[in-house]
């Protein structure tokens, strides 16, 4: 029986966090994700969870101790946001290459500087390459069943590779709406029980992590990170078929929102989806074509699903919430756009910046974006330089 | 406690030979007197900061190490284990696990006085239970000898060169002992390895059977680093300790206790002699600076025994 509640995001990762119970949560806090380990600190104190909840004295400490733990043979996590994810950037990779899956609950926060504590993305957009797993969400409920769902795609043995699931900071941390929760029994039967192959404290054997390796082996760690990845996208559409089936909710490796017939089409992450969702519906009451691609992960990039759901769009808008200074857009600009070029998509393309440091995205924003599309599709012309939305003049 | 040397040498060596060390190295020699000190049965998981130590015994895809083990980082052994000791908590707690598992984390001065200094001190402050060793051989052997804050003071390392205008290491070595010691954990002593061993010996197994962080201070001279014959490394940690630059001593429960005092205290020139790294003090113009180094280890040592009493 699901339970409908009004909860913030931060609340509700927590609240998944008691029911999937893990072993070991190191955190050091940082504004956005700070509530989560503070909400679920009272969990533990209260004695509702098993876990072992380490107050470490740094974001460095809290990704390294919670890799020690997931290399012991315990299901562990940390959360953070920002700079503290910068702080641990080193960790990413090494977490990635031992093949461990451990989860991060990312608030998503612009890095410094100037500092800044509000959303965007440059922190886990800068991680891209670490070898991690990486779930978006739009909403406090996708948040929720996000987390729901991670640690059955890390940990699936084909895959075992670390999960971000990323949330965008306030805008859903902290904003508060109406959701669904299900059964504490519901979670802790999906979830299971976490049965490591190979850890450090199995009596049947001792085990060595974190090797040197030589020219002669590094590269092909490095594959095996790939094909893991590339197996992830199986596994975590098994797995959100599977949570389908429990909760009645249906997720993909992204969300098409009317874009069947769409002529032209907005991709982006996150929250300002339910904004573009708005501003398309208004759109197509006036009879033009619009739509969406949301897309959920971005590791692994399913590059060549997204070309397929793009290939009958005349334009499409390629929009970032983190800057590359690459001068041409964003990750998902880039991204997108070899994924369209390897598969002959010709359609035209503007790359668009917005949302930078918590910068607000507006219906009206979106409708300028669709209009910009359309007039570079009726005038021929090719559209030049990449676009920032909402800049101060 | 009692010590048997015959039982303790006799034990299984934990630290397989065939890794990659260099002849004569003192972090080798540490790890495995250290690892005599768990009792047979009683399994244990080893945490490693990056350094020479790393990179010799567990080079893919062979390692040199019998029990568990993890390598993360180069500043992050005492997070690590933090982190391996809390899961052991938690699947013990869960009936997951039946064996005592010990946690021990060996780092160079370089993961511990230094880049590894924040995660030291938050693992001890947090009081895991774990012991973390320092082999502590005063420079960052691995990269190439250079100066590490646990270089003692004139030492020539190529970082700290000596050269027309200047005499090796400007400054004093950090006192981590002391420090970790202030951090009110229940053991810290430091030993190297002098009388047989027997130091070293039953304070390894102090701080692995004590209750909480310990923390273990291991002097491990480093041939190509200090320029010694290696055959003169038990001379060398003799000298230290005679001369007083490398007290022995050990923090229970917050009480500091001696172990040993010199019955005719050695001057620092004779520990300083024996070492490529001082040799420019031995020359005419630079005599005055051993008077310097002389100055430092009493004041350094008279500190220590007004703890002691």
């Amino acid at each position: 029986m699901a339970k409908r509640e009004r909860l913030s995001g931060n609340e509700a990762a927590a609240i998944a966090l008691r029911q999937i119970n893990p072993d070991v949560f190191p955190a050091f806090p940082i504004t956005p994700s700070t509530e989560i380990p503070e909400y679920f600190s009272k969990f533990v104190a209260d004695g509702l969870v098993d876990t072992e909840f380490i107050p470490v004295e740094s974001e460095h400490s809290s990704m390294s101790a919670a890799l020690g733990a997931e290399a012991a043979g315990a299901r562990s996590l940390t959360a953070t946001s920002s700079c503290g994810m910068a702080l641990m950037w080193e960790e990413l990779y090494v977490a990635a290459s031992d093949r461990l899956p451990l989860m991060l609950a990312l608030v998503n926060r612009a890095l410094s500087g100037p500092i800044n504590i509000n959303c965007d993305h440059s922190d886990s957009m800068g991680a891209r390459d670490a070898g991690w797993i990486q779930l978006y969400a739009e909403s406090n409920q996708e948040v929720y069943d996000n987390f729901v769902m991670a640690y059955r795609i890390a940990e699936h043995k084909d895959v075992r590779l670390p999960i971000m699931v990323c949330q965008d900071g306030f805008i859903t941390s902290h904003a508060v709406q109406n959701m669904e929760l299900l059964e504490d029994e519901e979670v802790k039967n999906f979830v299971g029980e976490y049965e490591p192959e190979h850890y450090l404290l199995n009596s049947k054997e001792s085990m060595a992590v974190g090797p040197y390796g030589v020219s002669n082996y590094y590269m092909e760690s490095k594959y095996a990170q790939v094909v893991a990845m590339e197996n992830a996208k199986k596994v975590a559409v098994d797995v959100m078929n599977e949570f389908s089936k429990m909760s009645g909710r249906q997720y993909g490796l992204f969300e098409e929102y009317r874009l069947e017939d769409a002529e032209y089409a907005i991709v982006l992450i996150g929250s300002a989806a339910g904004t573009a969702k708005d501003a398309i519906d208004r759109f197509r009451e006036e009879g033009k074509k619009v739509g969406l691609l949301k897309i959920r992960f971005f590791r692994p990039f399913p590059g060549e699903e997204i070309a397929k759901a793009l290939s009958k769009v005349k334009a499409i808008g390629l929009m970032d919430r983190a800057e590359s200074f690459s001068t041409q857009g964003g990750p998902v600009g880039s991204e997108t756009l070899a994924a369209l070029h390897r598969a002959g998509n010709t359609a035209k393309t503007i790359e668009y910046m917005y949302g930078l440091g918590g910068r607000d995205i507006k219906v009206e924003d979106f409708w300028k974006v669709f209009d910009e599309l359309e007039e570079a599709t009726e005038t021929g012309n090719n559209p030049s330089g990449y676009r920032y939305i909402g800049l101060r003049e | 406690m009692s010590y048997n040397f015959k039982e303790t040498m006799n034990k299984p060596e934990r630290l397989a030979p065939g890794h990659r060390m260099c002849a004569g190295c003192g972090g080798t020699i540490a790890v495995r007197n250290v690892l005599r000190g768990l009792h047979e049965g009683d399994r244990a998981v080893i945490g490693n900061a990056t350094g020479c130590l790393e990179v010799s015994t567990f080079m893919y895809p062979y390692t040199a190490w019998e029990d568990s083990y993890i390598h993360n980082a180069f500043e992050n052994a005492g997070a690590t284990l933090s982190g391996v000791e809390a899961a052991y908590n938690v699947l013990k707690k869960k009936g997951k696990i039946d064996d005592t598992y010990k946690f021990i984390a060996f780092g160079g001065d370089g993961g511990t006085y230094d880049i590894g200094f924040q995660s030291l001190s938050g693992a001890m402050e947090r009081n895991h239970d774990l012991v973390y060793v320092c082999y502590d051989n005063g420079a960052y052997m691995n990269t190439g000898i250079q100066r590490s804050s646990a270089t003692p003071m004139y030492a020539d390392t190529t970082t700290t060169p000596v050269g027309n205008v200047s005499v090796g290491k400007q400054q004093n070595r950090k006192d981590l002992t002391a420090i970790i010691a202030e951090h009110y954990v229940p053991y810290a002593a430091q030993t190297t390895f002098v009388q047989n061993f027997k130091d070293l010996h039953i304070k390894a197994e102090k701080a692995i059977y004590t209750k909480g962080a310990a923390f273990l201070n291991v002097m491990s001279p480093c041939p190509r680093g200090w320029r010694y014959p290696t055959e003169d490394i038990m001379e060398i940690c003799k000298l230290a300790v005679e001369t007083n630059y490398w007290p022995l001593f050990e923090v229970v429960e917050g009480e500091w206790i001696l172990n040993y005092e010199p019955k005719k205290k050695l001057p620092i020139e004779d520990f300083l002699r024996k070492q490529g790294r001082f040799k420019h003090l031995f020359k005419k113009e630079n005599e005055h600076l051993i008077e310097v180094y002389q100055k430092e280890v009493d004041r350094r040592w008279d500190d220590l025994v007004k703890r002691c009493i």
